[in-house]
Formats: C-alpha cells, structure tokens, sequence
C-alpha cells in the first residue's frame, strides 16, 4: 500500500481517538517524537530522585525520611514504565541510557536546580510535582497507548507527591519565624524554574505542530502554564506565603491570573547544560550505573549458571 | 524535514538544546524482556501490567513486585519472557476480527421477544 493512503489511515484513527500500537503502522517522525518524548520523560523521572535523594537521609523525623523514600522509590518506578514505554517503539533501554549519560538525550531542566533546604522538598513536592501532574493528566489521554497507560499509573501514584509536598509546607508556615522564612525562600526560588518546566511560549513555534494534530500533546504550554498559575496563585493563600511576582494578579476581565515575564535567558542556559547542577546531576548519575556495573554483572553470571545447573538436572 | 517546532516539558529537541552527538550503546548485555501480569485479588484474573528487564524469573518477580505491587495492587505475579509471547498480526485485523461483525444473531439482544416475558 502506498504511504499516503497509510498515513490518512493513521490519520483517521488519531481524529476518531483510537490509540495506536505498537505494531501499528505509524510515521516515522511520529515514531521519533514519542521515542525523545517519552526517554526524556523517562529521565527526567531518574535525574528527578537525586535532588530529592539527597534529603532522605537529612528529613527532619523518621516519617518524614520514610516519605521522603517513599516518593523517590516513586519516581524510580515511573522511570521504569516510561522507558519499557519507548522499548514498545524499539529504542533499547541501553540505547536511551547511553543517551542520558553522553549527554545527548535532554532531561527535564527543573532536576538541575540545588536542594538548599528542607522546605525545598515541600517546594518540589507542590509547586514541581504540581507543574509535572499538570502535563501528565493532559498526557493519559495521549494518542500512543502505552505511553497512555504509563500516564495512568504514574498520574495515580503522583498526586500523594504534590499533597505530601504541599503538606510540609503547611507544617513550616505554621512555624517559628525562622522556618516561615525558609518556606517563604523555597517558594521564591522554585516559582520561576517551575513555571519554565511548560516550554518556551506558544508564540516561538512558527510552523504547523505535529504534536497536537497527532495528540501526542493536547494543550499547548501557554494554556498549561496559565491553569498552573491559576491555581498555585489560589492555593498559595492558604500558605500564608506569596509568590515573587509584583505583577501576579486577577484580572476580572480573562477570568485569569496576569503574570510577570518569565527569564527565558536563564531558562535555554538551563537547557543548554548551564544551569547550577547540570553537572553534577549527569555526574552522579554515571557514578551510580558505573558503581552498579559488578551488580549487573553477577545477576547476569548468575542467571547463566543457574541455567546450566538446570540443563545438567 | 523539521516538523516539530513547538518545545514542551520533556520534549526539548536535542540541536536546539546543544546536545552532544549521540553515541551506540553496547549491545548483548541488556537483560532481557519480561512481560508482567498481576491478579489483583483471589477470584480475579491475572492482567497485564507492563514490562521490565530481568536477568532471570526470580529476579523478574522481585522486581515485579517492586515496581507493580507498592500499593496492594496484587497478591499473585507471572512473569514472561516477552520474545515467547506471539502477536496476531495487525495487517490480519480484517480477516480476524470483521466476520464477527455480520453474526449479531450470536448476541441476545437480537431477539425480539414479548415484555411480559420474565426471567430471560
């Protein structure tokens, strides 16, 4: 069959919101865009647990530390279903892995930002994990089934990560003076990086968007970013804390929050391997998969003899 | 061809984020493939749940439960080893599944039978 007639095929089946599978004939720029899509996503889910990482063993109580790795084991498991995910379109997991490590593949920029604090964990938790739950509720829906099905379970599992978040900050808002400023300082500092993990504005495409004509995406990140602010400028009053920006306010007229300028300078530094932690992050990501080598290693030796053991019985 | 122009969360392209050149992976030390099924409760079915890499059954279980268990999602695993399981092909689609679609009579609502009828 000719290309043209598979392609309006697809087409169609995207139009009439049936999903696509993996044996299913698809374009190979769909194929593309869900493989960076989905390893990216993937990553970022792995590079996301050492900022938190680094505060499991320092939280402040036992619960807190049992949480704290709760989530982080979290974030490793939705690791996994995105990278079994982009394996269905045949991209191999050492493939992305190596990707990851070279610096080739891209992560999200949010994960190269520094934890100072305790009250960061709350920050990530409400305004990091939030900003994320905004772009995987939209992505269950995406037009890639298993990438659909591995939104499902990860959007379930997040929504304890923002309410634990959010939870730590209230408990600090409540505090001393002193651990009221240090909730108000994690929010000044993760609101702008926040706010940037929605993409650069909707006005920097000029061409057509595959993206949502093929329902990989299904909103664009203006719209994103705006139902965010709307809802952490809400939120944020229960805090008691604001949010570092002098132009934040409602405007009766959009039903919507006006915002300020976002520092879109630092935002492609960030991107480009600039950013506070882009370094260390990559750093010990290596570290960790050169250190567990021997681990693989054995499992594999291991399997091997156990099965000869049971070809010789 | 440059389809793609619109940047999103986790979908910055690499020459527009001055990403380094990729490199091949090493092949043949990847695990291989499990397929995962859960039952969710004594009395229900076990169900496909997603895939991992393991480097045996044992392990593939262990990892299973890890990853697919954390929240009382199951009390029983089975684990495949994806290349034995065997796909109907989707280019068979019409021959397979269409006949179905002319045998309505095969369904009860085909029947017209009178209202005061009861139990049936």
């Amino acid at each position: 069959m000719e290309n043209h007639n598979l392609e309006t095929r697809f087409q169609n089946k995207i139009d009439q919101e049936i999903k696509i599978e993996p044996r299913d004939w698809m374009p190979d720029a769909y194929r593309k865009t869900n493989i960076r899509q989905i390893s990216q996503h993937a990553h970022s889910e792995i590079v996301g647990m050492l900022p938190e990482g680094n505060w499991i063993s320092r939280a402040p109580s036992l619960k807190r530390k049992a949480i704290l790795l709760a989530k982080v084991q979290d974030e490793a498991g939705h690791g996994l279903y995105l990278y079994a995910a982009a394996e269905t379109l045949g991209q191999s997991r050492e493939q992305m892995i190596e990707d990851l490590h070279s610096g080739r593949a891209k992560y999200s920029s949010i994960f190269n930002y520094p934890t100072l604090t305790w009250a960061d964990m709350g920050a990530i938790g409400w305004l990091v994990d939030g900003a994320a739950i905004m772009n995987q509720v939209m992505l269950t829906r995406t037009s890639y089934g298993p990438y659909a099905r591995a939104m499902v379970r990860i959007c379930k599992e997040e929504s304890f990560h923002q309410r634990q978040g959010f939870e730590v900050l209230l408990v600090l808002s409540k505090g001393s003076e002193a651990q009221k400023a240090m909730c108000q300082d994690a929010i000044n500092r993760w609101w702008w990086p926040a706010l940037m993990m929605f993409g650069p504005r909707d006005s920097e495409s000029t061409n057509s968007d595959m993206s949502m004509k093929w329902k990989i995406k299904r909103k664009s990140n203006d719209e994103l970013r705006q139902q965010f602010v709307d809802m952490i400028a809400e939120q944020v009053k229960l805090l008691n804390m604001t949010l570092p920006d002098a132009q934040l306010r409602y405007n009766e007229n959009t039903k919507h929050y006006d915002f300020g300028e976002i520092n879109w300078d630092e935002f492609w530094q960030v991107v480009k391997g600039n950013g506070p932690c882009n370094k260390e992050r990559l750093a010990a990501r290596k570290k960790a998969w050169e250190e567990g080598r021997w681990v693989r290693e054995a499992a594999t030796a291991y399997a091997a003899k156990q099965k000869q053991k049971q070809k010789a019985a | 061809m440059q389809l793609i122009r619109k940047f999103y969360y986790g979908d910055i392209p690499e020459d527009a984020a001055g990403a380094a050149k990729a490199v091949p992976a090493q092949p043949a030390s990847d695990w291989p493939l499990w397929e995962v099924f859960i039952r969710s409760k004594q009395g229900l079915e076990h169900k496909h749940v997603g895939s991992l890499h393991a480097a045996d059954a044992d392990m593939a279980i262990e990892n299973a439960r890890d990853v697919y268990t954390r929240r009382s999602e199951g009390i029983s695993i089975w684990v495949v080893e994806s290349k034995h399981i065997k796909t109907s092909s989707p280019d068979a689609a019409a021959e397979l599944y269409e006949p179905a679609q002319d045998k309505i009579y095969r369904h009860p609502t085909f029947y017209d039978l009178p209202d005061e009828i009861k139990h049936m």
